[in-house]
């Protein structure tokens, strides 16, 4: 088996795997858009969220995709700086991204609005959180990559890697889009 | 301190009970009996490389050798069930009813997800590679990994018998609020989530591993509508796998929430809604039957054509029939609880689906029955597995689509006509199917036949012993009877039927001992016929194609080499095999290409380690040991990162030595 059928099929599995998360990410929006409503004692969506916050979120993590997409095509083009460059940029924004989320959940936490409070607030933390968590591993990703490119190059091996590294980061932004749509802007409608 | 490095796990958690003191008895002389026998035969090297084996076919029988051992504890289970129906229901003695609960939910969870499931993909896992002409499937090392982790869920549904001394005690479903900590206090349900979530991961990567095996490494030629049914079934159970196993890990992973971080999804307070896990838990659930049964309907498929010497009827639209399945499937949920309160409207709609399924199941019993008809047929064993599939999975169907209709599912939910059902569904469909396949793929595996006059008996006493335990549960069932009860009161007269249906048990357990003494009788006779031809080592080219079979695996020797194939054969047509013998036959030439280099996967323990720490981390949670947790799961990254280093995963075996290998067969 040559090197591009061996990436033909790692590539179709990595799919496969990114739909299947996707169908986790789906039950998680599901028991959100059937929770939201249940919020015992404690705040609705709409007293909790704050838009321009989560704009700003928004825009770092769709930057940060746009640097990921940058550092594929130096990848493409074998300029292993660029590709620490714009791997650090990304890993950057991707960090302040996760920073401002683990400040908004220690607000929350701090006002007494936790996840024991109600079934709301369990799946907003869980739908978030998740989301959240996949981001801290593609940031762990992303300093491995920068220690395989450093330590072997832009190799066949080490290309393929990053190229599901980048399909992995833009599939996280585009759960976020659907993240920020269904829990934070539908909060105010 | 003792809580930081203990969690909850207290001296209290050992065994002192008669059954944990018993199983952990049993287990722990097993462990050293293993043991024993390795270092007396001077033989760990070779039991670690069948550990560490990247090799389908080492992987399947591995697959199925634990599946076998879980039988043997879900068929205890259940005859404790029927003992305590049977002889205790209407006295004061006989097991407690919670001890009761615990049985039946461990009889159903081990069941589906280590019996059925083990078997499934240990067939799937020897044969498909064989049968689409690959060497190998696409990830071998996460196939090694999926085993693992599979074995890993196994030691963790057997581990409470050992530290903790309770399961859940729920059913199989484990529905909240029964499941919630608040009632539900102890680690059964947290050991029932683990070893779900564990052998769980394992499911998934393995229908992610198979789905990209067939749809990117068939032989040249080999269309998908060249495919065997077995490949295609199993294609089909794969896209199932990979849409309904993520729906359970949210699940699971949300009542653990509710369990370790004191959430809300399903309590009964504070907003939860338990109604949500009915539906999330099912959307898994009934498609689950269908990644079971599909596999199944492939190797009768295989078994019908081959033993009528005929090819499959209708080929074009078994195909169709197993995708409208597979896709219908995703669609009929609601079914199982249509008592919950949808309301009639939602209600019609999923019964309406439920019945439409029918439909295409329909099809796939006439096509094999067609395919029977004008055909000369051999009755050896597997065809009467065949046989008593059809009239019982018709039977048991039949009884299906009449619960479809939610007027008359309202009088049958959660009755023993339901328990009758499925395991009409499960033991008629899944297992007859595994019975068949084996017995089928046997001489394939180890190079001889098992004994056929056993294997019949042995069916007989399965069949008899079936309808003999299963037809008292539908009469009971219509009669009123409620399944999952420890006790029914004298006055209803129904002991009689119970005691019937326990017969049938014991009949069942004759065919199991039938089936044992089936694989010892096999290998003593094939010593003996070996002995007389004077050689183990060459028992004839005939021995390759026992059953004068239609498809790619009997292409190759029986046992097969390691690598499968040493030449990718191509292929022309459906049943290549059976077309390339009757090419022969009429001897039109077939061109033998160059051998060329061979390149194989290594062994790796990396799927062992990996598993061993997510084993810890689900240990860790169940006991609440925060530290553990996070050692495991620093492990897990650990191992991961390891083996993704690691750009020497092959190794290559030069055209030379390939030829040699051959000329030796």
């Amino acid at each position: 088996m040559n090197h591009s059928e061996v990436s033909d099929k790692t590539t179709l599995g990595f799919w496969v795997y990114l739909m299947t998360d996707l169908l986790t990410f789906g039950v998680l929006f599901a028991t959100y858009a059937v929770l939201k409503g249940n919020i015992a004692s404690g705040p609705s969506a709409q007293e909790l969220f704050s838009l321009p916050f989560v704009l700003t979120e928004t825009l770092i993590l769709l930057t940060s995709s746009f640097t990921a997409g940058m550092a594929m095509l130096a990848v493409h083009h074998l300029k292993k700086n660029q590709v620490f460059a714009w791997l650090s940029i990304t890993f950057l924004l991707g960090i302040s991204f996760l920073a401002m989320e683990v400040w908004e959940f220690n607000n929350l936490i701090a006002e007494g609005h936790s996840w024991r409070t109600s079934a709301f607030l369990s799946s907003f933390f869980t739908l978030v959180g998740t989301h959240g968590l996949h981001i801290a591993v593609g940031l762990l990703w992303m300093i491995v990559s920068v220690v395989m490119v450093w330590s072997r190059g832009l190799t066949p091996f080490v290309s393929s890697k990053l190229a599901r590294l980048g399909l992995f980061w833009h599939f996280l932004d585009i759960v976020w889009i659907f993240i920020f749509t269904f829990v934070y802007l539908y909060a105010h409608v | 301190m003792q809580q930081f490095i203990f969690g909850k796990l207290t001296l209290a958690a050992l065994p002192h009970e008669w059954y944990t003191i018993g199983a952990t008895i049993f287990m722990t002389l097993g462990l050293i009996g293993a043991v024993v026998f390795l270092t007396y035969f001077k033989r760990w090297k070779w039991f670690w490389e069948w550990c560490t084996s990247t090799d389908p076919k080492k992987i399947g029988i591995m697959y199925i050798i634990v599946a076998s051992l879980m039988l043997f504890r879900g068929a205890v289970d259940a005859a404790l069930i029927w003992a305590q129906q049977a002889f205790f229901s209407t006295a004061n003695t006989g097991l407690s009813p919670d001890h009761f609960q615990q049985i039946f939910t461990a009889h159903g969870t081990i069941m589906i997800f280590f019996v059925t499931m083990g078997f499934m993909f240990g067939l799937m896992n020897y044969i498909i590679p064989l049968q689409i002409g690959a060497r190998d499937v696409a990830f071998p090392f996460l196939n090694t990994l999926s085993l693992w982790l599979y074995i890993a869920g196994v030691v963790f549904i057997n581990l409470f018998f050992v530290i903790g001394g309770d399961f859940a005690a729920t059913g199989w479903l484990a529905y909240p609020p029964l499941s919630e900590l608040q009632y539900s206090p102890g680690v059964g349900v947290d050991y029932w989530i683990w070893s779900l979530q564990i052998s769980g991961l394992g499911s998934l990567l393995g229908g992610i591993n198979l789905l990209v095996t067939i749809l990117k490494m068939r032989a040249p030629g080999m269309t998908l509508m060249k495919m065997p049914l077995f490949t295609w079934t199993s294609l089909c159970s794969m896209v199932l796998i990979i849409s309904a196993f993520p729906l359970l890990a949210a699940t699971l992973l949300l009542l653990f929430l509710d369990r370790y971080l004191g959430m809300h999804f399903f309590t009964s307070n504070l907003g939860g809604n338990p109604m949500m896990y009915v539906n999330l838990i099912w959307t898994w659930g009934h498609p689950e039957v269908y990644i079971l049964m599909l596999p199944s309907f492939g190797i009768f498929s295989e078994v019908v054509a081959a033993f009528s010497q005929k090819r499959l009827f209708g080929y074009r639209s078994m195909v169709l029939a197993t995708i409208a399945i597979t896709m219908l499937s995703l669609l009929v949920w609601l079914h199982h609880f249509f008592t919950m309160g949808a309301g009639a409207d939602v209600n019609a709609f999923f019964g309406i689906m439920t019945m439409i399924i029918a439909i295409p199941t329909g099809i796939k019993v006439f096509s094999w029955i067609f395919t029977m008809y004008g055909g000369r047929i051999i009755f050896a064993s597997p065809m009467y597995w065949f046989l008593g599939f059809i009239s019982t999975f018709t039977f048991g169907g039949m009884a299906g689509v009449l619960m479809a209709i939610p007027p008359a599912d309202f009088q049958l939910h959660n009755s023993l006509f339901l328990v009758g059902h499925f395991h009409t569904m499960v033991i008629g469909g899944a297992l007859f199917g595994v019975f068949a396949g084996i017995t089928y793929w046997f001489p394939k595996v180890t190079g001889f036949k098992l004994n056929e006059r056993l294997g019949k008996s042995a069916f007989w006493c399965w069949i008899i012993g079936f309808f003999v335990s299963f037809v008292p549960l539908y009469i009971l069932g219509f009669m009123g009877a409620t399944r999952r009860l420890d006790h029914y009161d004298a006055a209803t007269g129904w002991q009689p039927l119970f005691i019937t249906s326990a017969i049938g048990l014991c009949l069942i357990a004759g065919g199991v001992a039938l089936q044992i003494l089936q694989i010892i009788v096999s290998i003593k006779q094939r010593k003996q016929k070996a002995d007389a031809n004077g050689d183990l080592s060459r028992l004839g080219r005939a021995e390759a194609d026992p059953w004068n079979g239609r498809t790619l695996e009997w292409a190759t020797s029986s046992p097969p080499p390691f690598y499968n194939f040493a030449i990718i054969p191509k292929v022309q047509s459906r049943d290549d095999f059976w077309e390339t013998k009757l090419r022969r036959s009429k001897n039109q030439g077939i061109r033998e290409s160059e051998y060329e280099d061979i390149v194989m996967p290594k062994n790796t323990a990396m799927g062992i380690y990996l598993s061993a720490f997510i084993f810890l981390v689900g240990f860790a949670f169940v006991w609440h040991i925060h530290w553990l947790a996070i050692a495991g799961l620093i492990g897990s990254i650990a191992v991961v990162l390891i083996r993704a280093f690691d750009e020497e995963t092959e190794y290559t075996i030069p055209a030379a030595e390939v030829a040699k290998m051959e000329a030796k067969k």
